[in-house]
């Protein structure tokens, strides 16, 4: 049955090679707001589920990409393991696929690592409609180029995921969170300091700095009443909401933006709301700034801007989604989408014009 | 012996002479190397069975000396292999007789220590160790730590994605890197990655690791740097079947711990270790686990035990827990003095790179000792455990007529096996030019294709390195080593004689 979709999957994308014609790459669409719209013929992912392999000891689990977070999470969940990047699902039925072509990370990445990080394989279908396999479902493998984790954030451009590995990791014995009350000056002093306990998230929003430590539950409680501040009742839902954006400060009106900067980076001389989250390193933005403003000094800092909604969309807007790349790059990101996909069939224009 | 290498065309007098010309403007007069004895030493890597004097040798001081290299080069269509300190163990900087060889060695500054965001900014040429001892005084270390680590370079660990004891639960190379500066084989400067977690567009920075000097030189490397672990304890377990520790590890592992370094030798290994090192090692035993946790020091006690009883419960006949820093560290040096230990034993050994899905370990195990005793060949074990990454050391003596050649084929075998157990021909080593051959075993003609065209994109004109990493779809079809993949016969495109 599976192997019937994968041959129906390359016998559309072979057709689409052959006549040029855009494809729109879909698993269940949760995460369609990011990036720039395509238009083109969809290419159905989602009917393509189920973990192929998951063998606990071996830290390592085998899915089809439109398997949803949910299964694969609960699967993990009873054998006591996670991904511990945390992939935001931004929707009910996510798809493992997805997650890895969108290349975003939840609380836990500045502790674990990020998505890429956690990629050990793929079978992708290229632009001609070959089937390929890279990596595989051991933890070293430096054989051929590393295109696994080239698709990590590729956001499809550069194929079409049919299945990934990924390295999975036990779950922490004990985890809590503790909130205290301080000074945007302090919350980065203390964050700072983050690296060097076992904290494996951290967010400052509205005053209040939030630690998730995890580890041995002794240890996890000692270090608790050296940090201070208050337990958080129900964190999990606390991260969660960052996680997911539910949390309140993503309610706001104006132009969301994620920022990536060095973690020790001092506080950014831009009017709007922040919530910080990885020691320093993701920083969300609400602002009336404009795209061009916000570059400008972000560039400086070593960082870089996406922008994730702006109700102030508009066409001349669109090409500010992701930062600019400076010309050598672009030219080199050109050539290694036409190695991929050369009649740029996949997702065109999603991330960059002409990729 | 079976030099893997294509033939290529000779360099004439002349284009050899115009190279040295446009060089020698650039470069200052010790920073060229083409007299036959000042060649000799850059004969070979770490892989000392294959030899090749290269056209001549440049130590370049400078990123814009190299630029200008790669100018020069391109310009008169003269290829490049790129050299860090030449402890590759495949070949992959082997030298060909009508190439420039690029010594990376003189880059090896240490340009900034950045505690606040726990970063390095570095040279190519900075020895893997140097980091760490630089790093020491903040409170920091660079986490991955192959056995070369006092001679190899963080350039060349970025070209092969070195990994090392603790990269179970540090990652390898491609983990723990932010930033690089390459130049392009049209001499151009670009930045792949930035001093943030993550950057825009693709990860460029994952394909250049590990791409074996094939894509790009690198000329500056920003690392990840980690704070050093409050306590690091180590144990030391011994078995008298292979399988009981091969349960073992996958018991640590489903017990939800992640060992910083986790390890396994076999028998010959072991005593090898022992009679060079004396580190204690049993050397009745027919396998030793090395198992090190660190973090907190509560922690850590609590873990210890909990994984000396599982230790125990899997037919463990004696457990140590070194009780000092100083017996900790003699532990360690056993294990990392392994490869030159068993080298003691031989003539000549040849160290093999396979992964393979760990719980296949007994049956691999097997396999090696049944080659082993066909061949006549003896062969010592050293593996990463915890990551399922096994180094075969092959023991023989390259001045018997026939033994090298018997030796690569019996290694070829011990990775085809690994391929066919769902492993990978090389964990950390590389292809380099040594495992070529098994690269056609490993992926389908498409894939070898895709990897072609990916190398067109950085390097049309084939300068960088040509005739490693990847075999041509020609070599491998004259080979007829091709798996035949979906009942489909390799290469249909290719004709057939
Ligand atoms: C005793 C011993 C133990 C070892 N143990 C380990 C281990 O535990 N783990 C492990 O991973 N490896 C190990 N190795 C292998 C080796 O040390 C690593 O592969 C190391 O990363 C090679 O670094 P190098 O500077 O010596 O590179 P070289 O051998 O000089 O070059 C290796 C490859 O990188 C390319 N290259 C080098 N520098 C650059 C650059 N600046 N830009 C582009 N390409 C470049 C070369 O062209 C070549 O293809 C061991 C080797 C020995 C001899």
């Amino acid at each position: 049955m599976t192997d019937n979709l994968t041959e129906s999957i390359q016998e559309q994308v072979k057709d689409a090679y052959y006549s040029s014609r855009a494809l729109k790459i879909m698993g269940n669409s949760t995460k369609e707001f990011l990036g720039h719209p395509v238009s083109g013929e969809p290419l159905e992912i989602s009917g393509h589920t189920g973990i192929v392999n998951y063998e606990p000891t071996e830290l390592v689990i085998t899915a089809r990409s439109g398997t949803t977070l949910n299964q694969i999470e609960q699967a993990l969940n009873e054998n006591n393991q996670m991904l511990a990047f945390e992939p935001p699902h931004f929707g009910e039925d996510a798809t493992l696929g997805g997650a890895i072509a969108c290349g975003l990370s939840g609380p836990g990445r500045a502790r674990f690592g990020a998505v890429r990080d956690f990629v050990l394989g793929t079978r992708i279908i290229n632009g001609q409609g070959d089937l390929l396999h890279f990596g595989g479902e051991v933890m070293k493998n430096v054989a051929g180029y590393d295109l696994s984790r080239l698709q990590a954030g590729a956001m499809g451009t550069l194929g079409v995921l049919l299945e990934v590995s990924l390295k999975v990791l036990p779950k922490e014995d004990y985890t809590r969170t503790q909130v205290l009350d301080v000074s945007k000056q302090s919350a980065f002093e203390k964050m700072c300091q983050c690296t060097e306990l076992p904290a494996s998230a951290t967010a400052y929003v509205d005053d209040r700095l939030y630690i998730r430590l995890s580890g041995s539950e002794n240890t996890i409680n000692s270090i608790s009443t050296k940090i201070g501040g208050e337990l958080l009742d129900n964190d999990a839902a606390f991260w969660l909401n960052v996680r997911e954006h539910q949390h309140p400060f993503f309610r706001e009106s104006n132009s969301l933006w994620r920022l990536s900067v060095p973690p020790a980076t001092p506080p950014i001389d831009l009017p709007g709301q922040w919530l910080i989250e990885w020691n320093g390193a993701q920083r969300w933005l609400n602002t009336d700034a404009n795209a061009k403003h916000i570059r400008t000094i972000i560039e400086p800092l070593g960082g870089h801007a996406t922008c994730y909604h702006s109700p102030l969309h508009s066409k001349e807007d669109e090409h500010e989604i992701f930062h600019p790349l400076p010309e050598p790059l672009m030219k080199l990101h050109h050539r290694l989408k036409y190695a991929m996909d050369p009649n740029g069939i996949f997702n065109p224009g999603k991330m960059y014009p002409g990729l | 012996m079976s030099h893997p290498i294509e033939k290529h065309e000779a360099v004439s007098p002349g284009k050899k002479n115009e190279l040295l010309k446009n060089l020698s403007v650039i470069l200052p007069r010790h920073a060229i190397l083409y007299l036959p004895e000042d060649l000799h030493v850059y004969e070979c890597d770490g892989l000392s069975a294959y030899r090749q004097t290269p056209l001549l040798v440049v130590l370049p001081e400078s990123t814009l000396q190299v630029q200008q290299v790669m100018k020069i080069c391109k310009h008169l269509a003269i290829p490049v292999v790129a050299r860090g300190a030449g402890t590759g163990l495949s070949g992959g900087a082997l030298p060909l007789g009508n190439a420039v060889l690029l010594s990376l060695a003189k880059l090896s500054n240490i340009i900034e220590i950045d505690v606040a965001n726990r970063t390095a900014c570095v040279e190519p040429g900075v020895r893997n160790l140097a980091i760490s001892e630089a790093a020491k005084p903040c409170g920091l270390y660079y986490a991955p730590d192959p056995s070369s680590q006092i001679a190899c370079s963080i350039g060349g660990n970025v070209a092969e994605n070195a990994g090392g004891v603790h990269c179970l639960k540090y990652g390898l190379t491609v983990n723990n890197i932010l930033k690089l500066k390459m130049v392009t084989t049209d001499g151009d400067l670009i930045t792949i990655g930035s001093n943030a977690l993550d950057s825009p567009g693709y990860d460029l920075l994952a394909l250049m690791t590990g791409s074996e000097g094939m894509l790009g030189i690198i000329v500056e490397i920003t690392v990840k740097l980690l704070p050093i672990a409050e306590s690091a304890q180590v144990l030391l377990a011994s078995f008298n079947e292979i399988p009981q520790a091969g349960n073992a590890v996958a018991a640590i592992i489903g017990a939800g711990i992640i060992p910083a370094g986790l390890e396994m030798m076999d028998k010959l290994a072991i005593k090898a270790a022992e009679d060079f090192v004396h580190a204690g090692y049993p050397t009745d035993a027919n396998a030793i686990l090395l198992c090190e946790l660190d973090g907190n020091s509560e922690e850590v006690s609590e873990k210890i035990s909990e994984v000396e009883n599982i230790m125990l419960e899997h037919g463990a006949c004696d457990v140590r827990i070194a009780q000092n820093e100083q017996e900790r560290e003699l532990f360690w040096k056993g294990r990392k003095a392994a490869f030159p230990a068993v080298g003691r034993l031989a003539p000549d050994y040849y160290c093999m790179d396979g992964t393979i899905p760990r719980h296949r370990l007994s049956e691999v195990l097997q396999t090696i000792e049944t080659l082993s005793r066909e061949y006549g060949l003896p062969v010592a074990n050293v593996f990463h455990a915890g990551d399922g990454n096994l180094h075969p050391l092959i023991l023989y003596d390259a001045n018997k007529p026939g033994e090298l050649e018997k030796t690569e084929e019996l290694g070829g075998k011990i990775l085809e096996f690994c391929v066919e157990v769902g492993g990978t021909i090389t964990g950390e080593h590389g292809v380099g030019i040594e495992k070529i051959n098994q690269m056609c075993v490993q992926f389908t003609s498409t894939e070898l294709q895709q990897f072609h065209a990916i190398k067109h994109a950085f390097d049309p004109d084939r300068l960088l390195n040509p005739g490693k990493a990847v075999p041509t779809l020609h070599r491998c079809a004259e080979l007829g080593a091709m798996h035949v993949h979906n009942g489909e016969l390799p290469f249909p495109e290719l004709p057939r004689f």
